[in-house]
């Protein structure tokens, strides 16, 4: 498949090409740019772009696949990102999302992309812009992103969400502990999954204090039965067009877009800045902030001449 | 970026075997040696597998079955990917699978066959060279 | 012998009670060289600590036995699993066993049975009679036990979502045998908890799915009261990867669930709790796997009685079946294989199981065939009647090495079944994916050995040689699937359809209410109503559970 049959074949929503499209951006392809000036605008500006996240095992992968079916029914072609990290030893990773959004392989309105972290941390937030804007390219909308959601670095990628849904579910243990400490901030509506078990009840009340000071709602699903899914839509959906009246998504976006940027400028230097590093003399006797720091003038001086 | 091409591959399993061991433990390998590894799970059509492959842009796919029924799945396998233009990605295959069948995949396009008490390293090397060789 | 009160008091009340039913094979019980042999071999000082952590056989916490004699007055049941293409090549395979020596069956099903597709469903093609009997209606199961006395065999049926059916259509044929059912003995595998962490063979979700399980408890209890009604199953978590401390906390802790689950429906321990069977993995690691059998009877005895406050001392004991250890035999050198199992089928008599099956040596190629499954019974029926262990009982009780395994083993396998606990019991643990990593960590890590050397594998990664043999191997026609699948549609011309439908109907609704469905089943096998049908009603209104 050549540059042209990709551009052409993602407004015709060719399974192929959307896929090739996406590696191209993933392994940062010489005519990428090329393909991502193709893209329709209009569709990205009015994509919607909801975040899933949460710790392991929460649901969010049933969820997804849940509400996939649900957008079906509404007759919506969906995009689905699903991120999983990159084993910081060897840099592959298990793609294990799709099994549980299997029912939906053989409808060609929905697209499924596992994504791994590969180390880039800001980086993977640019790639999955870009997949983002291929997705609603070839007409998905919405487009959902799944993350683990853990810590910080995490949470940086559900930043090119317009609404992220914190998931979260009883018998997770620590993990809940974690949550409530970092990823509250970020939620604009949480998820109280598994809500056929009893303990469920409690996670509610519990979550319920902490989101009613931020003016979030908590919503109860049992996402392997599929129940609660379409309230979640419609509340994320509500968020969305209310943000996107006050100027809020708008904003996000604006947002959003300098720090791709930032991340992509980081991203396409990092090599020169690496090889700058391997060609001078890292004094054994100055300390390591020291060098740098030399090294980081020098390089501001090229940079604003 | 685009410093090292990293390889994706798919794991799967037609039809209704459930034995993962060993799928599961050669995608752990894989992940090991630095691919990303799609595992779509047990019980699965071979259409639903190839349709997974296309989405994901592997490189290789890799089919896994104990439970006799590989003559019939893995060829569906190569046959759906050809119906969706995917012809291109390679399709190998391992698990339970008689000496004299294994010819006969190979007419039917599945490009390796490993039978058990093969050595992941060899396994992984396969999976290399193909993608390698995309 | 020992003059200890205790052990006088065992003999009188738990020994000669079960003499005078089952009398010993011999009068005496000696060695090859004409030494005396003990029924059980006992320290010279009975204490506190034996007492507590050992007893006799066949008494409470039963760590050294089941029974009282052991296999002094029966052995243990020669069961080999079996099951390939259509009934009726099946029927015959087990009669061929039968006249063998074999004295218990075991049902092989094929993947569409198990999984509740009929013959003719999309999902079965390719599948149909490849590796077990494929069974749609009762039409299929008249054949299977075709001449077969149902009042003299025990069988055993792996069979878990679709379990309720089977039996439902054993209790069937067995009328048209005139056999009634109280009569009947067997198991149904039943264990639905493990096929979501290691066997793969599940329809519902976890709770309709005990639901049904406890409606075959209470079914049972009632009408087949020798039916083992599960078989809580640690041998395909082993399979799967497992260590031996997980194999053995991952079963107990999925029997933990189906004993509160069969409690909270009202049902009594001390009735039900009879009728539950276990079922392990035997490997070639001897001493660790007669420590694991030991561990699991003393554990599961203070789980009955501390935890669920059974009284009855057989609804404290831990019967098993077990199983030779597939995962250790190899494709390379078959013949290594019948040593293997050899040594594990050993282990399994040493542990004090209570039926065996021992598989072929050319287990990693395909379905054995007869040959080598005389070989696999033979080697059975050498331990039994050649070696002499099973002339004593537990004869490896007391000695250091294994009771240190054995401590070792329950306090490990108690202290994760806490964590299981911990986390809400099993079914959270599987939902949050906890039991599966286990499981798969175990399995990567044995591979990993595999791969370093760490561990060898004689004839795989040393000492390997050319194989130039041309192994003999047995090859489903595929003109089994046409013809089942001929068969199936036309039982559904020749019944009656409008009762079949009546009586899904009433399933259904049943389903759908509390009522227990293994009546309405049971009517609607008698109509010949499909498993396909009768699953089809059930995924209807329970859902499925996908992984
Ligand atoms: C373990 C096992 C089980 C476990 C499975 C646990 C699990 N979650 O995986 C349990 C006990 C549950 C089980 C159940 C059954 N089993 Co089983 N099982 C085995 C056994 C003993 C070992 C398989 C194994 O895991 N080996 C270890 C792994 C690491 O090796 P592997 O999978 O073979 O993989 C290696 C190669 O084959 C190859 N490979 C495999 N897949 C792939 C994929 C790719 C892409 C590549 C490149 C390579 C590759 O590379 C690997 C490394 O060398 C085999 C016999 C044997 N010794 O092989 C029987 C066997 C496969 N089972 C068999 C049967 C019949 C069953 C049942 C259907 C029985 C029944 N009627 O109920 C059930 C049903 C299970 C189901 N849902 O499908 C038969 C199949 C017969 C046939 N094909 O004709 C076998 C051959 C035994 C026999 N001779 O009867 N089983
Ligand atoms: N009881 C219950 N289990 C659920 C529910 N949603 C998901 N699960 C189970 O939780 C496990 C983890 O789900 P998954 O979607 O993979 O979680 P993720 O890791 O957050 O993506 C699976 O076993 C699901 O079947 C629910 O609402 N109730
Ligand atoms: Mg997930």
């Amino acid at each position: 498949m050549n540059i042209e049959q990709i551009i052409k074949g993602i407004k015709e929503r060719s399974p192929r090409a959307i896929a090739r499209a996406i590696t191209m951006v993933e392994n940062g392809d010489v005519l990428v740019e090329d393909l991502l000036s193709s893209l329709d605008k209009e569709a990205i500006d009015s994509t919607m772009v909801f975040g899933i996240t949460g710790p392991p095992g929460a649901g969010k992968s049933t969820l997804t696949g849940k509400i996939v079916g649900y957008c079906r029914k509404l007759g919506k072609r969906v995009g689905v990102i699903a991120v999983d990290p990159s084993s910081p030893l060897s840099g592959g990773a298990i793609h294990g999302d799709r099994i549980r959004m299997m029912e939906h392989s053989l409808d060609m309105d929905v697209v499924i992309r596992s994504m791994a972290t590969r180390g880039r941390l800001g980086g993977l937030c640019a790639s999955a812009g870009a997949v983002c804007r291929i997705l609603a390219s070839s007409g998905c909308n919405p487009i959902i992103i799944e993350t683990v959601g853990v810590g910080q670095s995490e949470i940086d990628i559900v930043k090119i969400a317009d609404v992220t849904a914190l998931v979260s579910a009883p018998g997770l243990g620590d993990d809940i502990q974690a949550l409530k400490a970092g990823l509250m901030e970020v939620a604009d509506v949480m998820v109280v999954n598994k809500a056929d078990k009893p303990e469920a009840q409690m996670l509610a009340v519990e979550l319920n204090e902490i989101a009613r000071e931020k003016g979030t709602e908590v919503i109860l699903t049992i996402a392997s039965e599929g129940k609660g899914v379409d309230k979640l839509y419609h509340v994320m959906e509500k968020i969305y067009l209310e943000n996107e009246k006050k100027g809020i998504k708008q904003q996000k976006r604006i947002e959003y877009r300098k720090k791709e940027i930032t991340d992509w400028v980081i991203e396409m230097i990092r090599s020169d800045i690496e090889k700058k590093i391997d060609s001078i003399d890292t004094d054994l006797d100055k300390d390591p902030r020291v060098v740098a720091s030399k090294v980081a003038s020098e390089l501001k001086d090229v940079l604003l001449n | 970026m685009g410093d090292k091409k990293v390889y994706r591959v798919l794991i799967g399993k037609p039809g209704l075997d459930g034995h993962d061991r060993g799928a599961k433990c050669i995608a752990r390998a894989l992940r090991d040696s630095g691919f990303e590894v799609v595992y779509t799970g047990i019980r699965r059509t071979p259409e639903e597998i190839a349709m997974a492959a296309i989405q994901e842009d592997v490189d290789v796919v890799g089919l896994s079955s104990l439970s006799g029924a590989h003559m019939e799945l893995f060829s569906e396998v190569v046959d759906a990917l050809k119906k969706h233009g995917a012809s291109d990605i390679p399709v190998i295959g391992g698990g339970i699978i008689p000496e004299e069948d294994i010819e006969e995949l190979k007419k039917r396009g599945i490009k390796k066959v490993f039978t058990p008490g093969t050595p992941m390293e060899e396994i992984i090397k396969t999976f290399r060279e193909l993608c390698e060789n995309k | 012998m020992s003059n200890h009160p205790k052990y006088k008091e065992w003999e009188e009340k738990v020994l000669s009670k079960v003499l005078a039913r089952f009398p010993e094979r011999k009068k005496e019980f000696k060695t090859t060289g004409g030494l005396d042999l003990p029924r059980v071999a006992l320290p010279k000082e009975i204490d506190d600590e034996y007492l507590e952590k050992l007893g006799f056989p066949g008494q409470y916490p039963f760590t050294r036995g089941v029974q009282p004699t052991m296999y002094r007055s029966r052995l243990w049941t020669m069961r080999q699993y079996a099951g390939f293409a259509t009934a009726k090549e099946t029927n015959e395979r087990y009669k061929y066993l039968l006249e063998q020596g074999q004295t218990g069956l075991s049902v092989a099903f094929d993947l569409p049975t198990q999984i509740g597709y009929d013959s003719d469903h999309p999902m079965s093609k390719g599948e149909v009679g490849k590796v077990g009997v494929a069974i749609d209606s009762l039409a299929d199961m008249e054949i299977l036990f075709d001449e077969i006395p149902l009042d003299k065999v025990s069988t055993s049926m792996t069979i878990n979502s679709p379990a309720s059916i089977l039996l439902a259509m054993y209790v069937a044929v067995g009328e048209k045998q005139g056999v009634p059912r109280e009569k009947l003995r067997g198991t149904i595998q039943n264990d639905i908890l493990k096929e979501y962490v290691a066997r793969g063979t599940y329809i519902f979700p976890p709770r309709p799915s005990l639901r049904i399980i406890t409606n075959i408890f209470e079914w049972c209890t009632k009408n087949t009261p020798l039916f083992n009604t599960i078989s809580i199953s640690g041998y395909h978590i082993r399979e799967a990867g497992s260590t031996a401390v997980q194999e053995v906390a991952f079963t107990l802790a999925n029997g933990c669930t189906y004993v509160q689950t069969a409690i909270d429906a009202g049902l009594d321990v001390n009735v039900f709790g009879k009728r539950l069977s276990f079922f392990f993995n035997a490997t070639t690691d001897i001493i660790e796997e007669v420590a694991k059998f030991r561990a699991a009877r003393r554990m599961w005895a203070k789980i009955m009685k501390e935890r669920f406050g059974a009284t009855d001392p057989r609804a404290c004991m831990l019967r098993f079946h077990t199983q030779t250890a597939g995962h250790t035999l190899t494709a390379q050198q078959i013949d290594n294989n019948v040593v293997r199992v050899a040594l594990q089928a050993l282990a399994a008599v040493l542990g004090g199981t209570q039926s065996l099956h021992t598989n072929s040596k050319d287990e990693a190629l395909t379905l054995p065939t007869e040959d080598s499954v005389r070989t696999a019974l033979r080697t059975q029926q050498i331990i039994a009647y050649e070696s002499g262990v099973a002339n004593s009982i537990d004869v490896l009780g007391g000695s250091y090495l294994v009771e240190q395994l054995t401590d070792k083993i329950e306090e490990e396998a108690f202290s994760l079944i806490q964590k299981i606990d911990d986390m809400g019991g099993v079914i959270s643990a599987i939902e949050a994916g906890f039991i599966q990593r286990q499981i798969e960590d175990s399995a990567y890590e044995y591979q990993r050995q595999i791969e370093t050397k760490d561990r060898i594998i004689v004839g795989v990664n040393e000492f390997q040689s050319k194989d130039t043999v041309k192994v003999p191997i047995l090859k489903i026609d595929k003109e089994v699937e046409k013809r089942q699948v001929e068969r199936v549609k036309k039982v559904r011309e020749q019944r009656d359809n409008s009762k079949v439908e009546a009586c899904l109907k009433r399933l259904e609704d049943a389903a759908r209410g509390d009522e227990n469905l293994m009546d309405p089943i049971l009517e609607a096998v008698k109509e010949y109503a499909t498993i396909g049908e009768i699953c089809g009603v059930l995924r209807e209104v329970f859902g499925e559970y996908r992984d």
